[in-house]
């Protein structure tokens, strides 16, 4: 079988363990949670830690708290999918959340697999996530190993693809997100968490590590995650669509839209929100708004599926996300059982 | 060989397989779970180019390594192998030239596979590049570089031309012709268990090897050859398969350098491959490029059918001309084709070499065939089903091209599913976006012919029957899943009146057990069945005839039954099973019985008559239901309905589990899985794993209604027939026909993919032709036919000699009738 590279691997009990042990081990340290992204991809090559810093085993950040009234929910970071798809608040008040949640890869990996781990999942891409024999008979790309993009091999950067299912969700909503550092602790909005960037998607400092997601009070809004893979199970998405919308009176008074699955980061298309702004979801809002998500939507080809009919898709799946709120608006509520 | 008459024990009830609590609670031992004392673990290094010679192989650095015991290189290796005699055309590591990425290079053992992958990174190999060949078009026009030395010009690996009888004539007078294209992708087995082997060399010099193969026999004359030792110091054990579909019928590299491994360092050695090398192996289904027409009366009768096919090889040979030939085999055994033509051509290219998966070579042809008798059904406004019907292959008769059909249920599977999916209320009737299609197909209940030209059966069992009264049967059947062992076991205790629980079963072991020629092409119920049957009921006239002596009464008043041997008559006069067997060993010594089993002579005598003939052939007939969306091209199918023509059913229970595997792998085929290389980066392969490479999960598996039909064969084992591959072949063309009932497009390839269908709906919309699908079949050099009379035109399976055609009467106009002849025609 493929073997993974030999390494050293570290359990701290705390977070202020955790940061000293990375701080320890430099640039070849790197953070562990649950280990279905890293894991494989160390398999492979793609990262060569020589020392796992663990964070399974600090509590902290494996809770629930808030959700209650109208307060905020806070997340851990090590909260399992699992656990985060099942919990009854999330299942109650962020029904968007818990589905994506629940859509991510399998039931034995969401078991192992963390909310945090899925937020900071390694950017994806049919030339990258291979072994290093198969990368070594395309002389490997600029992620790893390389210097060229073979996506685009004009191209500067990187374009593989944000592939989290939480991610796009988290970024609609509006979430913030707490990052801890050796001598700072901060918090950002979500979406300033992501970068347009296969290498450097993520903004965090690689010695910070990501603690807590904060949702905002579950009032007066809903929203709704719809993902595309081939299967029923298992894949990644080649396109995840998250909506958020604010009733007011019976019309949008604001909305966020966000894509996964069509850049290196999940992709806010502000666009095709302001288009909702103002409507009661009418056909006509939601077609414009869907051909206006279509725009810029720029998948690649680096996933599966063909890259013309994913954008295709961009088009389907914003208009039946919207079409799924339009239809809830009569309840009242944002309880969405997933 | 029709076994006992009279109400069966064992045979036709639902029963668990004799492996099936080992198998469910993890105790089966598979090839990796092997672990023997000092055992080396091996790995091979694999071609990161898709065509050059080989410069250079330095091993120097990996040999330094601390725990490196040895380090192979094509040198090693200079015999090469294939399992077909035709094309001997592997390495056990390339001397000279890599033919695609992923071919073995060199090969170490080490004390871990953590050495062994480290001491891989240090064998450096200079390449030459040559150009590489990605396509069969491509194949076709580029007379150099050649991949391989041989094959008739060029990269072509194989020609094949028959004629059933003047096809253009009965085009030409035909009331309806009508000509279709169609493209089936390449796909993969996707077994579970990765392959593996095991090598020991004993210090009294024999070579054991255990490995998760199908066909433990070619692999053992495989190791002969290329180790150059005698077949008698070599023991080649099969563990039990963690399926195999096909995908482990070759003898491959890393068995051989596993054995080398070993005799070289002393040390059993290891390897198993990743799910990447397997996908490099791969032998699967061969990407076929197809072109027919076909004339036919206004009943739909074919009058006349041409048939081309342009498979992709791949690198290798493999079993390809035997593949090549299966795609022009079956065409006739499922409804009257009165004049036939068959041209296929195999190309090689450089891609992981193609070979049998699941159906061999017939499912790619399958699928044309059916839709384009949709089409037909279509054109004529006929029902499809009635279509069908109306012209099935008789049984007990001979095709055009000279196979010999047994028994024949087709009918009555077409009416099972027809009344079971309520075609007639639904078929074109059903909104836009929901349709039902049917299709139909048949298989080979074994090939009629070995590998190897030989004589000799085709499978061997020797029975020892115990004087405690347990059974052990020894069969080189292997038992990759499918549930070998328990048929053979199930037989000899229906024969011998025992539990099935009194049997041990040993099989695929080359030093225990006599040869079965392997778990391919749907044979071995049939042929090791038959050869337990007769071994059996050699066992029971033994002990029958002590028997009556002992209890005074006549043989054939003897009865076995519940472990007991009694006069029938006077059922309370008897003993028990053990004491009738040593009763037997007092008289005659030791008790062992052999059978054996040869299929019967085909009366094909033409050249390439030797691929299709089989004892029997089953027959299936499906009806998918599919929901497609009609804005994203989304196809579902939410059921199957399948009737499956088995003969006999041995096990039910097992019978349906083949079933609906077979309909899940169809499923796999027909919507989402294909091998795709970038031709733009080194022909590499696109997805080499399970994540990236697309098989249907639970979620996205169809609920089936299965029917057996039962009308046993004389052939098979109390009338079995084979259903293993079979009902994978109509699922594909099902499912293409409920697709354009559903939206009105025809998806005239597989997979059957939702960019296909968006694409075909966008253009039908805009009114052109809703089709989606290749559009030329290049131009292949085709050589000059073998032309055979079939049957009913004065033939008797010779092939016309050369230069007489049109004289001695294969040309002439005198059709004298087809099997059974359509009633308009029957007067003359």
């Amino acid at each position: 079988m493929l073997r993974l590279p030999p390494f050293t691997y570290l359990q701290p009990k705390s977070l202020r363990q955790a940061l000293r042990m990375k701080a320890d081990a430099g640039p070849d340290g790197a953070y562990i949670a649950g280990g279905t992204d890293l894991l494989p991809n160390m398999k492979r090559r793609h990262q060569e830690p020589k020392v796992l810093v663990s964070l399974s085993g600090i509590r902290a950040l494996g809770r629930i708290t808030g959700g209650t009234g109208g307060s905020a929910l806070s997340v851990g970071a090590g909260v399992t999918l699992t656990a985060l798809h099942t919990h009854r608040r999330t299942r109650k008040r962020y029904g968007a959340l818990a589905r994506a949640a629940e859509l991510v890869s399998s039931p034995l990996l969401r078991n192992m697999g963390t909310f945090g781990g899925n937020l900071c999942l390694d950017t994806r891409c049919n030339y990258y996530n291979q072994t290093y024999e198969w990368r070594k008979a395309i002389d490997f790309c600029m992620k790893k190993d390389g210097v060229i993009c073979w996506v685009a091999p004009s191209s500067p950067r990187c374009w593989a693809v944000s592939s989290s299912d939480t991610a796009p969700v988290a970024v609609a909503l509006g979430a913030e997100f707490v990052l801890v550092g050796p001598e700072t602790e901060r918090v950002l909005p979500a979406a300033e968490f992501f970068n347009d960037d296969g290498i450097r998607y993520l903004t965090k400092h690689p010695d910070e590590i990501l603690t807590e997601v904060r949702l905002p009070p579950a009032n007066g809004w809903d929203a709704t995650y719809w993902k595309l893979r081939r299967r029923g199970t298992i894949d990644f998405p080649v396109l995840g669509v998250a909506v958020w919308v604010r009733w007011d009176n019976g019309l949008v008074a604001d909305a966020r839209i966000a894509l996964g699955g069509v850049a290196s980061y999940p992709k806010l298309v502000p666009e095709a929100a302001a288009v909702v702004v103002g409507t009661e979801l009418e056909d006509d809002a939601i077609r414009e708004a869907a051909a206006a998500a279509y725009r810029p939507a720029k998948p690649m080809d680096n996933t599966d599926f063909g890259l013309a009919w994913r954008k295709e898709m961009v088009r389907n799946y914003v208009t039946g996300a919207l079409e799924e709120l339009k239809a809830r608006r009569g309840s009242g509520t944002t309880k969405r059982d997933v | 060989m029709g076994g006992r008459k009279g109400r069966h024990q064992v045979v036709g009830t639902p029963r668990r397989k004799v492996d099936a609590v080992s198998k469910v609670t993890g105790r089966t031992l598979f090839a990796d779970d092997i672990a023997l004392p000092r055992m080396l673990y091996g790995r091979l290094l694999r071609s990161t180019t898709p065509h050059a010679r080989i410069l250079r192989v330095d091993t120097s650095k990996a040999r330094a390594l601390d725990g490196v015991h040895a380090v192979l290189t094509g040198a090693d290796f200079p015999v090469p192998f294939g399992i077909l005699p035709v094309s001997q055309d592997e390495h056990a590591l390339c001397p000279d030239r890599v033919r695609f990425i992923g071919d073995p290079v060199a090969a170490v053992a080490a004390v871990s596979e953590d050495v062994a992958t480290t001491a891989l990174d240090l064998i450096e190999v200079t390449y030459e590049p040559l150009e590489p060949i990605g396509t069969p078009e491509q194949a076709l026009d580029t007379e150099e570089p050649r991949i391989h030395e041989y094959g008739p010009s060029g990269n072509i690996h194989k020609l094949i031309d028959l004629e059933f009888g003047d096809v253009e004539d009965a085009l030409a007078t035909a009331d309806h012709v009508r000509e279709d294209l169609f493209f089936y992708g390449g796909n993969t087995h996707l077994a579970m268990e990765q392959h593996a082997a095991v090598a020991d060399w004993s210090a009294d010099g024999k070579l054991t090897l255990w490995s998760s193969t199908q066909t433990p026999h070619y692999v053992h004359r495989a190791l002969a050859r290329v180790l150059e030792l005698a077949p008698s110091r070599i023991r080649v054990i099969a563990t039990p398969n963690g399926g195999g579909f096909g995908g482990k019928s070759d003898p491959f590299s890393h068995e051989i350098v596993a054995a080398k491994l070993a005799m070289l360092t002393g040390r059993p050695v290891k390897i198993t491959l990743t799910r990447e090398e397997v996908f490099y192996c791969h032998r699967g289904r061969h990407p076929t490029l197809m072109w027919v027409k076909s004339g036919v009366d206004r009943t739909g009768r074919i009058k006349g059918m041409h048939f081309r096919t342009l498979l992709d090889g791949g690198a290798y040979g493999s079993y390809g001309v035997a593949s090549a030939y299966y795609t022009g085999a079956l065409q006739t055994v499922t409804y009257q084709v009165e004049r036939y033509r068959f041209q296929g051509a195999r190309v090689f290219t450089n891609k992981p070499p193609c070979g049998p998966k699941r159906g061999h070579g017939t499912p790619q042809p399958r699928f044309a065939l059916e839709v384009h008798l949709d089409k037909i059904a279509e054109d004529l406004d006929l029902d499809p089903a009635e279509l069908r019907l109306a012209h099935l292959q008789p049984p007990e008769s001979l095709t055009a091209n000279y196979l010999r059909i047994g028994s024949m249920g087709l009918g009555a599977c077409i009416r099972k599913v027809v009344d079971g999916a309520g075609w007639k209320e639904r078929f074109r009737k059903l909104p836009y976006g929901r349709g039902i299609g049917i299709a139909c197909s048949s298989y080979l209940s074994g090939a009629g012919l070995p590998i190897y030209w030989n004589h000799m059966p085709h499978s061997g069992v020797q029975l020892k029957l115990d004087r405690g009264g347990g059974i052990t049967v020894f069969c080189g059947s292997t038992d990759i899943g499918q549930g070998s062992d328990s048929i053979l076991a199930y037989i000899v205790a229906e024969v011998l009146g025992v539990a099935v629980a009194d049997i041990a079963v040993v099989t695929a072991d080359t030093a225990l057990t006599p040869v079965d020629l392997g778990s391919y092409s749907s044979r071995v119920t049939l042929m090791s069945g038959n050869a337990a049957l007769q071994a059996a009921e050699r066992a029971r006239e033994i002990l029958v005839r002590h028997a009556a002596a002992k209890l005074d009464v006549p043989a054939e008043r003897v009865g076995l039954a519940d472990g007991q041997v009694f006069d029938v008559e006077n059922p309370d006069v008897g003993m028990t099973f053990a004491e009738a067997v040593q009763a037997a060993e007092a008289a005659e010594g030791t008790i062992g019985t052999v059978g054996s089993y040869t299929p019967p002579r085909s009366p094909g005598r033409y050249r390439g008559a030797g691929v299709g003939p089989s004892p029997a052939y089953s027959y299936s007939a499906a009806i998918a239901e599919v929901e497609v969306d009609p804005t994203s091209g989304i196809v579902v199918v939410p059921r199957i309905w399948i009737a499956h023509d088995v003969g006999t059913s041995i096990n039910p229970v097992n019978v349906l589990g083949q079933v609906e595997g077979s309909v899940y792998m169809g499923l796999g085929e027909a919507l989402m899985e294909e091998m795709v290389y970038r031709e733009n980066r080194n022909l590499v392969h696109k997805i080499p794993s399970m994540l990236d490479y697309k098989s249907p999960t639970t979620l996205d598996m169809c609920d089936v209604v299965t029917y057996l039909i039962e009308d046993p064969d004389p052939e098979g084992p109390f009338g079995a027939k084979e259903v293993g591959q079979g009902p994978l072949l109509p699922v594909p063309p099902a499912i293409a026909n409920a697709v354009y009932d559903a939206v009105g497009v025809r998806i005239d390839e597989v997979p059957i993919t939702p960019e296909k269908v968006l694409k075909a709906i966008k253009d039908c919309d805009k009114g052109r032709d809703g089709r989606f699908g290749p559009m030329r079949f290049p131009d292949v050099p085709w050589p000059e036919p073998t032309r055979v009379p079939p049957p009913w035109e004065g033939g008797d399976g010779r092939a016309a000699e050369s230069g007489a055609v049109g004289a001695g009467g294969v040309r002439s106009s005198s059709v004298s009738a087809p099997p059974v002849p359509a009633p308009e025609e029957r007067q003359h």
